[in-house]
């Protein structure tokens, strides 16, 4: 068999350990060592698997952005944007969503370090920065709804609710999560399981932070200039 | 009054108007379930399986376990939704002039909307989401797929909603809107009743699952290959099986986002939809479409990829064109984006946006034909075993290909304005989804079962299920393309024009015809259980196959490879097979494995309460149920426990077992 | 989960954490994408809806890209490419979905709707 002996393989980037591995020749059926991590039942898929699933919710905030964009100027002889988008509260919101990115971003370094103390004080600090940005969205709602301007007034404030609102509603979700993972962090520490948790919660709470970039910029801001 | 009013806060909209007691076919229906039911819930108690089911299936991670009971879950529901065909074909069979059949219009619409919610969600998608979860697996040389919880939820979800489904048969009414709910029919204003909820929230229910899975076999397909496996090196059917869910992740979405609109304008009084305060009905047809066309790329892109390795298979050939058979499925999977609007040319969109999808459409056809070529090139001298899978793939090749050129006729606008809602339409999907996916799923459930139960199914009662479905489908429809040409409107419960009347008879022949197919299954596992000594798979190989299952026991053992297998070639087991391969006998370790788990089962009851409770207005319950969905999910995640190993004596004793394997095999 | 017994896991570096220089960079650039479209905004600065709404937008996808980069560190390395192929596979399919679906529905109301426009629509 005129097979290279030592081969590497270097296409196997599917797993942890492809590019220690070396495939002696053809005749090699099976791995000597298994990589215990990696291989079986993925604990090293958590990452993709998770992204995916973020790629999925971006896609349901998509199709309700195309809904947005449909009937945004559907106003039914109620009320537009410039008469009841008040910015300077969505810039406020905007600046406390954006803060809790930039606390969480502060946590990582140390979650990675095992550090779990300076881990929770950062996650605790983000998730009140995402309570009072919940907490500014139900004022602004709750004033919407008493001045008439709720969403059955019209398709365009319909929308308008049901993004944004879908929008505090992962907020909330996220804010869950913060507090079971300070929980949990208290008991299991930092370890490998929990690191992998927090990433995944990293990743959620800067991809929320994404689709207010959208909210804010299509809703609210060309909202006023039409 | 005060007394009302607690009832109604108590059972919401529910009442005992709500059960049928005055329907005839819906007392006698319950009245079967019932008996059949309680037979099959008495027959488990006296023979104390229980506990078996329990520990053994219902909240197994096993990625085998859970595939075998999607494809359980399926064929039990294409039973209940054939039923709805045969209802349908007999009124329609006898509608005509003075006549006015047995199923009234309030019925007959439940019946068309109950069959294609039941087919499309309940049978293709749960028979196809179990094939792929049973192979794939096998085939990358994995030992189970990325995330095994979350197989087992997406499984339970999906059973959740078809008994929210299923139930609507006794409690309440299904919805009468077609099985897209299309706006503003299916608006709180024209469907006030039970109907839509039930549709919606089941849906939306299974839904969570079939978008869970998706994203689970994606990240397994990714992350789990066995080494030396690369992309272009994986069997064409997880292909298939990667792009089929990379679509789905990619749609479910949409397909969730329109029907939470549609259930806000229902329950909030929210104006998406709606005719009036600026809604936008239209819109409704063009997000569920945006999923819909997709979708049924997900349901055929998996039977492709089964007729690819059955074709290969049994022409003892490498499949001819591998590469251009995975650039063809890629390219499928992209331009099955840009083709949707072709549901709705005539809804008025013009000549230049109707242009640019019909178009799309036809552009569509090219790869499929593609495909089509590569398998006449591996059959082409090929050592050609005429076994059921095979034939199952000829009858595919012959019926799915006039059923995708029905669709070329169908994408040039002009001829979609008089065809479209035609029988003639009705024809073309039935031909490429029964043609392409429903054969699909038979020559691969005839091609896998004994991998996965150790022995065949009767290759007799198998003849007969293929020859009542090949020869049934034609006489079904052959005769709607040529009523559908001549102008009959679908989803019609009574026709005047007694001219039609002899096309419908032949076609209610040919839905019995079917029915001797379906039959000829069903005996096909049940004389094959009966006869399984006769019909045994000893060898784990019993078709002298090409890929990596093949290498396993039949059926596999829990932890699936002993070893993980490293990969050199194409057609792995054909690789090994032809280079002198040896199991190993010694050296064996300790396997890991991951814990069964009861959260499924739990989270898929409560979500099922809390459809039942939103359907009927019970909003007590559904605050209840929701409050339990968000604990229990919650707790699920302060189980750090999920794991345990199989120790190397046991994983010896079980490899010992085996049949040694017959030399040069 | 399985409980990992290699210190230096692979998955964990397979998915990026980048610099803190990096995620610094990204900070600022945020802070300042985020200020200047409401500045440009509430202060009617150009007094140009339309630039500004150009604008604006084309800023919302600088900070997208920012905040990719530098905090959700997705690269060409993470999970062998795959996180960034899932990402433009996404995005094209957004684009299809949004831009599909604004045409196709300016289409429909232009010829459907009857308060819109005189009916038959050209193009």
């Amino acid at each position: 068999m005129p097979a290279s002996r030592c081969r590497q393989v270097r296409e196997m980037s599917t797993q942890g350990h492809s590019a220690a591995t070396t495939i002696a020749d053809r005749d090699t059926w099976h791995l000597a060592e298994e990589d215990d991590h990696g291989h079986d039942h993925g604990g090293g898929a958590t990452y993709i698997g998770f992204w995916i699933y973020l790629m999925s919710d971006a896609l349901i905030f998509a199709s309700l952005f195309a809904m947005f964009g449909v009937v945004s100027t559907s106003y039914a002889g109620g009320p537009a944007p410039r008469e009841i988008f008040e910015l300077p509260l969505v810039a406020l919101n905007t600046a406390l969503l954006l803060a809790s990115s930039i606390t969480f971003g502060e946590a990582m370094p140390h979650m990675e370090a095992g550090r779990v103390g300076p881990t929770r004080i950062w996650l605790a600090l983000t998730g009140l920065l995402g309570a009072a940005f919940v907490c500014v969205e139900l004022y602004e709602f709750s004033n919407l709804i008493a001045e008439g301007a709720g969403p059955q007034r019209s398709a365009f404030l319909s929308a308008f609710f049901a993004l944004v609102g879908t929008h505090g509603a992962h907020v909330t979700v996220g804010l869950i999560w913060i507090v079971v993972s300070l929980v949990q962090m208290s008991r299991h520490g930092l370890s490998e399981d929990m690191k992998r948790r927090v990433m995944c919660l990293s990743m959620f709470w800067h991809f929320l932070d994404i689709i207010w970039i959208g909210v804010f910029t299509f809703v609210y801001l060309w909202g006023v200039l039409r | 009054m005060a007394e009302n009013t607690l009832i109604k806060t108590i059972f919401g909209r529910l009442t005992l108007e709500s059960l049928p007691i005055h329907e005839p076919i819906l007392v006698g229906t319950f009245i079967v379930v019932a008996l059949l039911g309680l037979t099959i819930v008495g027959a488990i108690t006296r023979y104390r399986l229980w506990g078996y089911l329990w520990s053994e299936w219902f909240t197994s991670v096993d990625h085998k376990r859970i595939g075998v009971m999607y494809m359980v879950f399926g064929i039990v529901m294409l039973l209940r939704g054939f039923s709805d065909a045969l209802m349908m074909r007999a009124q329609q069979a006898v509608s005509f002039g003075a006549n006015q059949g047995y199923l009234p219009s309030h019925h007959y619409d439940q019946v068309f909307t109950a069959h294609g919610t039941i087919m499309i969600f309940f049978v293709a998608i749960p028979l196809v989401v179990g094939l792929v979860n049973f192979v794939m697996p096998l085939q990358i040389g994995a030992r189970d797929v990325a995330f095994p919880f979350l197989n087992n939820l997406s499984f339970w979800l999906t059973v959740s909603g078809g008994m929210l489904v299923m139930l609507s048969l006794f409690v309440g009414e299904f919805a009468r809107t077609g099985w897209l709910g299309y706006a503003p029919l299916s608006e709180l204003a024209y469907s006030p009743d039970t109907g839509v909820d039930y549709y919606l929230w089941s849906l939306q229910i299974a839904g969570v699952g079939t978008t869970l899975s998706a994203i689970n076999m994606v990240a397994t397909i990714i992350k789990m290959r066995a080494p030396g496996m690369t992309m272009m090196k994986m069997p064409v059917f997880c292909w298939t099986a990667l792009c089929s869910n990379v679509l789905a992740v990619a749609i479910f979405p949409i397909l969730t986002a329109a029907f939470l609109l549609l259930l806000l304008d229902r329950y909030v009084g929210t104006n998406f939809f709606t005719n009036d305060l600026g809604g936008s009905p239209m819109m409704y047809w063009n997000m569920v479409w945006a999923w819909g066309h997709p979708e049924v790329y997900v349901l055929v892109l998996p039977a492709f990829g089964i007729f690819s390795e059955i074709t290969s298979t049994f022409t003892g050939k490498r499949l001819f064109g591998y590469s251009s058979m995975v650039y063809a499925t890629v390219v499928i999977t992209i331009l099955s984006f840009l083709v949707w609007l072709h549901h709705f040319f005539t809804m008025g969109a013009g000549p230049s946006v109707n242009s640019f999808f019909g178009i799309a459409t036809m552009v569509i056809s090219i790869p499929t034909g593609a495909k089509v070529f590569n398998w006449l090139f591996t059959m082409y001298r090929g050592d050609i075993r005429f076994e059921l899978p095979m034939m199952w793939t000829i009858a595919f090749m012959l019926t799915f290909v006039i059923g995708g050129m029905t669709g070329v006729l169908l994408a040039i606008p002009p001829a979609d304005f008089v065809l479209h809602n035609s029988v003639f339409l009705v024809a073309h999907f039935h031909n490429t989804i029964i043609g392409g996916v429903v054969f699909g799923l038979f020559a691969g459930m005839v091609y896998w079962f004994p991998k996965a139960f150790g022995f065949k199914m009767d290759p007799f009662w198998g003849k007969v299920a293929f020859w009542g479905w090949t020869v049934g489908f034609w006489v079904a429809w052959g005769p709607m393309y040529v009523a559908g040409l001549m102008g009959t409107t679908r989803r019609v419960h009574h026709f005047d024009d007694p001219t039609l009347q002899p096309w419908f008879v032949v076609a209610a022949i040919g839905a019995v015809i079917i029915l001797v197919g379906i039959l000829g299954f069903i005996m096909s596992i049940v004389v094959g259980i009966k006869n399984r000594d006769k019909l045994a798979d000893t060898t784990g190989d019993p078709w002298d196959g090409r890929t990596l299952e093949w290498s396993t026991t039949s059926p596999p053992p829990q932890y699936n490879f002993a070893f993980t297998p490293v990969i050199h070639d194409l057609d792995a087991w054909y690789d090994m097979k032809s280079r002198g391969y040896q199991r190993p006998e010694e050296g064996f370790r300790p396997i890991h494995m991951p814990r069964n788990t009861a959260s499924g089962v739990i989270l898929s009851g409560l979500a099922f309460v809390f459809g039942f409770a939103m359907i009927w207005y019970i909003w007590w319950l559904a605050a209840l149920a929701f409050a339990g969905l968000v604990v229990v999910s919650i707790g699920h995640t302060f189980n750090f426990h999920r794991d345990y190993f199989i120790p190397a004596e046991d994983v010896a004793r079980i490899e010992h077992a085996r049949q040694p394997l017959p030399a040069g095999a | 989960m399985s409980a990992s017994h290699d210190p230096v896991d692979p998955a964990h570096h397979g998915h990026g954490h980048g610099s803190r220089r990096g995620y610094w960079i990204g900070t600022l650039l945020a802070i300042v994408l985020t200020v200047l479209p409401f500045w440009l905004v509430m202060g009617n600065v150009l007094r140009d809806p339309q630039v500004t709404a150009i604008l604006i937008v084309a800023m919302a996808l600088v900070q997208i890209v920012v905040h990719v980069v530098s905090f959700l560190h997705l690269d060409t390395r993470s999970e062998g490419g795959w996180t960034l192929l899932a990402f433009l596979f996404t995005v094209v399919v957004v684009f299809i979905l949004i831009g599909g679906s604004v045409w196709i529905m300016f289409h429909l109301n232009t010829n459907m709707m009857p308060m819109s426009g005189t009916g038959a629509a050209m193009g």
